[in-house]
């Protein structure tokens, strides 16, 4: 067959032509070709870190002496805590715990060096929010490791019999929101935030586009109907969506993976409509920009891909440089994130998560602006 | 003042739009008087098409001002879409929405009192009863062009805009088409079409003929071929072709178009073409009558003319 009708190289060239002419028309798609690898680029290697550092850590002391100063101190010298909080009861740190402002809330009890000296091994109480066990696995190996370490410079003279094994005192951690560190209790509630930014951001975004793209547009605008006839019109359909998939998510997250739902799912299924909207609006802003479905997609991916990897859903947050906390902070799927793990796994209220909420509800505001004042009544 | 005072049913004067740097319509006055079809005619990207969505309100023109069906057309774009029909170049109702399903939603976006049983009727009208169900992606362009047209009927506008409705449509079915407009017509309804087909342009009332932007000719079929102001000899006979190329190089010879077995050479001087054509004429293989100019005739010399305006 290749004989009687053999390759021909002009014919093979007039192809690749045409398509590297096309590939540069489309400046859009030659745009994703070079900015997703710098994205990722960055992102991966600048960005995520999965050996996060510097946890922000509340410390309670009730002891004060030369020795709880020199178990701060070593904390913060393993690099792994950061202290910045000092609290004076135990219902403060737990509140930080619970807000999600510390990951870790460290108790040095009454009497701890007066115990430590009669060799009693007192006993320091380190509390985690262990919601994502990625995040303060190795930071709980690291303090592990410290009563061998701490007191070396302490333990001197007549207390260098302690300075061996086995460490003069034990370290009680307690692993609170997902005792067990099952990885799972963190992705799954995760996932719900992430399957919404997707289908929402993509559905929203084609589906305006689409009347573009086949004319069905020129139609609908040449008839009375309003811009937000049209917008709410498109804009309902997804809400039902998607509160059919977090339905799904949940009886699946409790009945498949035992997922924990301490919180009310009233509480997050109204945080929902907020997070829902925003990725919504997010949608409707870009099919105003795009002209066919194609690029409606592309812009989805471009926005789907920071999400995911600077909110915290596959590395850790604190993980991650300042800056790119910063931005990440601006993604909404950031904050659901904080949401729905505070409400299912930490039992979050209404007022724990309201810090969470407005931020979304801000990018919702300005999102939904954009998307209006660009949305146009006529061909123009 | 409105269409039921018996004022024309549009009046728009100085109408200009430009995209970026390039004037697509530039200073077009238009008159349509009420039940009357208006032919629309010009070669491709004259602006007809733009002209069109400026009426209905599809864009915002740069400058210009009147009425459409006695409202501004600048500032009242939500009341005369109420009125107006429009029917798209491109098929744009849904392609994956059913016959039935498309014409429901026109007529619930229109607010239509009852749609059901609108639609009901303007699917008898059509024949289409027993294929409601078929999708419209799935239909011939003849059906999808007797879809749009129902379907920009339902709310009973009292003008309907049609742009290049029959094209790609066969011959009996844009015969079909036409007997339809009149009928529209007759019951009073205002027309504007554009076409590029002569013989719908001869079915026009009045024709207005724009290019480049530019109106250059306006009024009944008759009255068109008039402003063109040509004089135009048919001829017939052996070695046509190597004739319309002598033809083309003299002075005095302005246009010279075949038309099947013959050729009609035009010229704007008649006295001029007279002289130039006198040797011709004796020739024993050709047979010459004076014939009056054709709208095709007209229309190739506004095309001409316009495009020297333009250079």
């Amino acid at each position: 067959m290749m004989g009687s009708y053999p390759f021909s190289l002009a014919r093979f060239m007039a192809v690749l032509r045409k398509e590297f002419v096309q590939m540069r028309r489309d400046r859009l798609t030659f745009a994703m070709m070079i900015g997703v690898p710098l994205l990722q680029l960055v992102l991966f290697g600048f960005a995520i870190n999965s050996d996060p550092k510097s946890l922000p850590t509340a410390v309670q002391v009730e002891d004060a002496s030369e020795l709880s100063r020199s178990f701060i101190s070593a904390m913060q010298n393993s690099t792994y805590f950061r202290i910045d909080h000092i609290v004076n009861d135990h219902t403060e740190g737990n509140r930080l715990l619970q807000e999600g402002e510390v990951q870790f809330f460290v108790t040095i009890p009454q009497n701890f060096s007066r115990d430590l000296a009669r060799g009693e091994h007192p006993t320091l109480l380190v509390e985690a929010d262990a919601t994502d066990p990625a995040a303060t696995s190795n930071a709980i190996t690291a303090l592990q490791n410290l009563n061998y370490s701490a007191f070396q410079h302490d333990l001197r003279g007549p207390l260098s019999r302690f300075a061996t094994v086995p460490p003069p005192f034990e370290v009680r951690i307690h692993r609170r929101y997902n005792p067990e560190g099952i990885t799972q209790y963190n992705i799954v509630p995760g996932l719900m935030g992430v399957v919404l930014t997707m289908t929402m951001v993509m559905m929203t975004a084609l589906s305006v586009t689409r009347e573009r793209e086949r004319g069905t547009m020129e139609n609908l605008l040449a008839t009375p109907v309003r811009p937000l006839e049209v917008m709410s019109g498109k804009i309902v359909p997804y809400i039902v969506i998607g509160y059919v998939q977090v339905l799904i998510i949940l009886v699946l997250a409790k009945w498949l993976f035992g997922v924990p739902m301490l919180g009310s799912l009233t509480l997050l299924s109204i945080a929902l409509i907020v997070y829902i909207a925003a990725n919504l609006a997010v949608g409707f802003t870009f099919s105003t920009i795009a002209t066919n479905q194609l690029q409606a997609m592309q812009m989805a991916f471009f926005f789907f891909l920071p999400s995911i990897l600077l909110s915290g859903f596959m590395f850790p947050f604190r993980g991650m440089p300042q800056w790119a906390q910063m931005v990440g902070e601006i993604f909404p799927l950031t904050h659901f994130l904080r949401i729905v793990r505070g409400i299912l796994l930490k039992g979050n209220n209404a007022a724990e998560i309201l810090p969470h909420v407005w931020p979304i509800a801000l990018f919702f505001l300005v999102m939904a602006i954009v998307a209006l004042s660009r949305y146009r009544e006529t061909l123009d | 003042m409105n269409i039921d005072a018996g004022g024309p049913a549009i009046e728009v004067r100085g109408l200009s739009k430009r995209f970026g740097d390039k004037i697509v319509v530039d200073n077009v006055d238009l008159v349509v008087p009420s039940g009357r079809i208006m032919g629309f005619l010009g070669p491709n990207g004259s602006g007809k098409t733009t002209t069109i969505r400026m009426l209905c309100g599809l864009l915002r023109p740069d400058a210009g001002e009147g009425t459409c069906l006695g409202f501004d057309f600048r500032t009242q774009a939500r009341e005369i879409k109420l009125r107006v029909g429009y029917m798209t170049q491109r098929f744009s109702l849904y392609e994956d929405l059913s016959i039935r399903e498309n014409l429901e939603f026109v007529a619930r976006v229109y607010n239509v009192a009852h749609p059901r049983k609108a639609v009901d009727q303007a699917l008898e009208g059509l024949g289409l009863e027993t294929r409601t169900a078929q999708l419209a992606g799935a239909l011939s362009g003849g059906w999808k062009q007797r879809l749009a047209l129902a379907a920009c009927l339902l709310h009973e506008p009292k003008l309907l805009l049609l742009d290049e409705p029959t094209a790609g449509v066969d011959p009996k079915a844009r015969r079909e088409f036409w007997d339809h407009i009149h009928l529209l017509a007759a019951r009073g309804m205002t027309v504007l079409v554009s076409t590029h087909y002569m013989d719908e342009a001869e079915r026009c009332h009045a024709l207005a003929y724009i290019a480049y932007g530019k109106l250059l000719a306006e009024g009944t079929a008759p009255e068109v071929i008039q402003q063109a102001g040509l004089h135009t000899w048919s001829v017939s006979g052996d070695g046509l072709n190597a004739l319309a190329i002598e033809l083309r190089a003299l002075p005095g010879i302005d246009m010279v178009v075949p038309f099947g077995a013959s050729l009609h050479v035009s010229g704007v001087d008649e006295n001029k073409l007279e002289t130039v054509l006198a040797p011709y004429r004796t020739r024993d293989e050709l047979a010459w009558s004076r014939i009056t100019p054709s709208l095709e005739d007209a229309f190739i010399r506004f095309m001409q003319q316009g495009q020297d305006n333009f250079q």
